[in-house]
């Protein structure tokens, strides 16, 4: 019995060894497996930092304080219209962006809802430009505006809302499969950047300062049908809502952008929807003597958005609107958030600063 | 739900862990129920056309075995009262009735398969006629869905049906395992086409969980991948861009696309078949094998008794041997060897029997002129290289090259090229314009386009080329290593970090390099339409 028993012992304990042998080896061989496609995956995402900046802004906003008296959403008539370091320059009211490139309706409802997870600010100001679309549209914009999201329910919902026929929702949570073929055009920024990039805005705000004045802007074509769509309607409906159920007041606007064409039957459906629901809507195209704009000076690409003289403008007469409307408070007073201020107006007048000077570089040339 | 779509990746997944975690008794009754769900997801009507050729077939095979029984049954409890005759006869007439029941859920489901795959195609040759005699009057086109893999589940069925009418199977008693044979999911859509004797036993037998037999389905079915998303649907868009615009693409092109889609063609089929032999592997079930590196062949012949197997062996048994050996043809045989000699007369059965496989072959693989130009046209090359076997047989007399390496590397290049210009058939929208597309290969001289760089003009990048070549070397060097015997089971044999680094790089290889996602069109497999 004593021999057997120890042999039985010995096989026993040999069995074990093997046992733990394999969990260890399959322990070692995922994390590897998943290490290797976690830095694949930093290293093929697009980066955003030199080329198509748009794609950066929505996950910028994560790193920020948040303790914004006023949220900027929709699409490139707010990032590229609107200058919050004015607001608080000017004003002393903290002020965010949360705009993508073509961001959709149902998108910035969503983004809304994913911001008053951190924070609840006394202003939302809506441009109502993206009421056109009804139907999702392109997959590079959709990208551009969901992958910067932290994941929530909000996000899954505005995945699963903007999806075009092409896009499968696995793509968006293991974005490896969508850019896996993005080897072939690898650049020193995707390696320079894998971990982590420099910030491109300014509080969301996308500066530009070159100079491309609007001739011959051409003339909305006729469309079959100018009644907003119910998908557009139920959306807005949405963020009225919720900002009403947060005790946030809703401002709506139009950007003083004169492409895309924003047709008087619009304008119409807007109006009247502002007055049932009691809101503020403000068409700054109806607005440049107030706002001082010159489409000859003030937009860097021919009318389709503003530069940052045309920015600073019109963001100068929305600070007076909210000072007035919403007795937005001037907190340039409160020591910590002048501080932080402090650094980002820095880092604004050192990048006007900069594309100034490469813009004189360039020979005068109006285009950076 | 295609091969290629995560969804598919998904329900193998989840039916892979149930199928290890539910009592065993039941798995075969799981793999019913996925079956019949993933043909659900296909298309839910299209089930009401594979219930039918089930039941049909049940029931037939049944009534066969019954009959079969009963006259054994019959003979041994009147063996003393019958005289031989009286034997022979009734033995006559019991086979008749079982002839009867085989012909009867042959036709109804030929029948079933005639119909929604060929009656367009019938309806277009008698709008032709009528065209051509000046009349006016025009049959409009049947709007009716092909049901997905129909000819493979049909073939599988009748096939079962006719070895119980042989003999060589008993029928099946249970219908829902009947029903998992016809149905079962990862062989439905472009088969291997089995046989119920080969299968049966694994499909409802009880599998436990094996770790390295799981393993070795996992790795055939990335293999699978490899070949279908980095090789077959990488080289597709170019394919696609030549055979497309005929105008443009001609000459050099029209070789290039023909090679090209060669290449796509096998590496497309033997990749889904390795991904449905991959899946029935980790589940324990065995599948016969649908190729034996068929591009190494040195005729055609050769090609035909290594690709797609499972369907050539399917013609054989089912078509050219039952046509070789009735009545009419050994008649026939008598009647040519006394007139035309011997040595004629004895190949007249097999000349009209290879032509009717080959005719059926190419109305299988789809309902228009092209197959069956294409049907024919491997008969004729088999066929008249047969007949010249006696000028090879003097030519390797005089030159003994058959050996030498060189010989066998221009016998296999020149398999492959007549294999690729018979498969230009499957490319062009009608057999006279393949004709004269496959003719501007020798009257529009631009094989300057090989090199010129004109080849980045069909919508394949150099990356794509790199890739390619890189696919089609590992595809190469693969074939060569099974040469020696399995190359998992050698892969196995190494050290652990070796195996690693195998399969990992090959599993990043698809992921990375596979043309899938957003700006790649989903891709069917080419056999699924057939």
């Amino acid at each position: 019995m004593g021999h057997m028993g120890l042999q039985r012992r010995a096989t026993e304990r040999a069995g074990k060894g093997r046992r733990y042998a394999g969990i260890g080896r399959f322990a070692v061989s995922a994390a590897i497996v998943l290490l290797g496609l976690w830095l694949l995956q930093r290293l093929l995402m697009p980066k955003y930092v030199s080329d198509v900046v748009e794609g950066a802004l929505i996950a910028e906003y994560y790193s920020e304080e948040k303790d914004h008296d006023v949220i900027f959403i929709g699409d490139c008539e707010v990032y590229e219209n609107f200058s919050p370091a004015v607001l608080w320059r000017d004003y002393g009211i903290n002020s965010y962006i949360r705009g993508s490139a073509q961001q959709l309706i149902w998108q910035s409802y969503y983004l809304l809802e994913d911001t008053l997870r951190y924070e609840k600010p006394d202003t939302v100001i809506f441009n109502v430009l993206s009421m056109q679309y009804n139907e999702p549209q392109r997959e590079a914009y959709n990208r551009m505006t969901l992958e910067g999201m932290r994941w929530s329910s909000s996000k899954a919902a505005a995945i699963a809302v903007s999806m075009t026929e092409e896009e499968h929702f696995l793509d968006y949570v293991f974005p490896l499969l969508r850019y896996h073929s993005r080897w072939s055009e690898l650049g020193a920024e995707d390696v320079k950047y894998m971990f982590g990039s420099p910030k491109v805005s300014h509080n969301g705000y996308y500066m530009r300062v070159d100079v491309k004045p609007a001739e011959n802007v051409p003339e909305g074509r006729i469309l079959a049908d100018y009644r907003f769509g119910d998908n557009a309607w139920e959306y807005l409906d949405k963020m009225t809502a919720l900002c009403r159920e947060n005790d946030i007041r809703l401002i709506l606007v139009k950007a003083p952008s004169l492409y895309p064409y924003w047709y008087d039957q619009w304008e119409e459906q807007i109006e009247d929807y502002a007055a049932r629901n009691d809101l503020l809507y403000i068409n700054f195209l109806e607005l440049a003597d107030e706002t001082g704009l010159d489409f000859s000076t003030d937009t860097y690409d021919g009318g389709l958005h503003l530069n940052l003289s045309g920015a600073e403008k019109i963001t100068a007469y929305m600070g007076a609107v909210l000072r007035q409307e919403t007795g937005a408070a001037d907190r340039r007073g409160e020591e910590h958030l002048a501080r932080v201020w402090e650094e980002k107006l820095a880092a604004y007048d050192r990048e006007k600063e900069r594309q100034y000077e490469e813009l004189r570089q360039n020979g005068g040339s109006d285009e950076l | 739900m295609l091969f290629t779509s995560y969804s598919f990746l998904g329900f193998i997944a989840v039916l892979f862990l149930l199928y290890y975690l539910i009592p065993r008794r039941m798995q075969w009754g799981l793999l019913l129920i996925a079956s019949y769900l993933f043909y659900f997801i296909a298309g839910p009507s299209w089930l009401l056309y594979l219930a039918a050729t089930t039941a049909s077939t049940y029931f037939a095979a049944r009534r066969i075995q019954e009959v079969g029984e009963r006259q054994k049954a019959y003979i041994k409890a009147n063996k003393e009262r019958l005289s031989a005759e009286e034997k022979k006869a009734y033995k006559v007439k019991m086979k008749s009735r079982q002839r009867g029941w085989m012909l009867a859920c042959l036709l109804l489901n030929l029948g079933i398969l005639a119909v929604v795959k060929y009656t367009n195609f019938a309806i277009a040759n008698i709008n032709g006629l009528l065209r051509l005699t000046g009349s006016a009057a025009r049959l409009d086109f049947w709007d009716i869905a092909l049901p997905m893999g129909i000819s493979f589940y049909t073939f599988q069925a009748l096939g079962y049906l006719i070895d119980v009418y042989r003999g060589t199977v008993a029928a099946e008693k249970n219908p829902f395992r009947l029903a998992l044979f016809v149905s079962f999911f990862p062989q439905l859509i472009q088969g291997p086409i089995s046989r119920f004797g080969d299968m049966a036993k694994s499909l409802y037998e009880e599998h436990a969980f094996e770790a390295k037999r799981f393993c070795y389905g996992l790795e055939r079915i990335l293999w699978g991948y490899f070949k279908k998303l980095v090789i077959a649907d990488r080289i597709l868009v170019g394919v696609n861009t030549v055979i497309r615009d005929t105008e443009t693409y001609q000459g050099a092109y029209v070789f290039v696309g023909m090679l090209f889609y060669a290449l796509e063609l096998y590496a497309d089929f033997t990749g889904g078949i390795d991904i449905t032999i991959g899946i029935a592997q980790a589940l324990g079930i065995q599948v016969t094998e649908n190729f034996n590196r068929p591009y190494f062949s040195k005729s055609v012949k050769e090609y035909w008794r290594r690709w797609h197997i499972t369907m050539g062996t399917w013609f054989t048994d089912y078509i050219f041997y039952p046509i070789s050996v009735c009545k009419p043809m050994l008649k026939l045989s008598r009647s040519a060897r006394a007139r035309l000699g011997e040595n004629i007369g004895k190949r007249v059965p097999i000349y009209l029997s290879s032509f009717a496989v080959w005719l059926a072959t190419g109305i299988w693989h789809g309902a228009s002129w092209n197959f069956v130009v294409w049907g024919l046209g491997n008969w004729a090359v088999i066929m008249v290289s047969q007949e010249l076997e006696p000028l090879y047989a003097r030519f390797h007399r005089r030159f003994d090259v058959r050996g030498k390496g060189w010989f066998k590397l221009f016998q296999v290049l020149r398999t492959i090229l007549v294999m690729s210009c018979l498969r230009t058939f499957d490319c062009y929208r009608d057999v006279p314009l393949t004709f004269r597309m496959f003719g501007t290969m020798f009257t529009r001289w631009n094989w300057h386009i090989l090199w010129d760089g004109s080849l980045l003009g069909i919508g394949l990048s150099a990356a794509d080329y790199v890739i390619l070549l890189a696919g089609v070397a590992a595809l190469v060097a693969v074939s060569l290593l099974q040469r020696r015997g399995s190359v998992r089971v050698r892969i196995a044999a190494r050290p652990y970090p070796a195996r690693f680094l195998v399969w990992y790089g090959l599993f990043l290889a698809v992921l990375l390099m596979g043309a899938y996602g957003v700006g790649y069109d989903a891709s069917q497999f080419i056999y699924n339409q057939f």
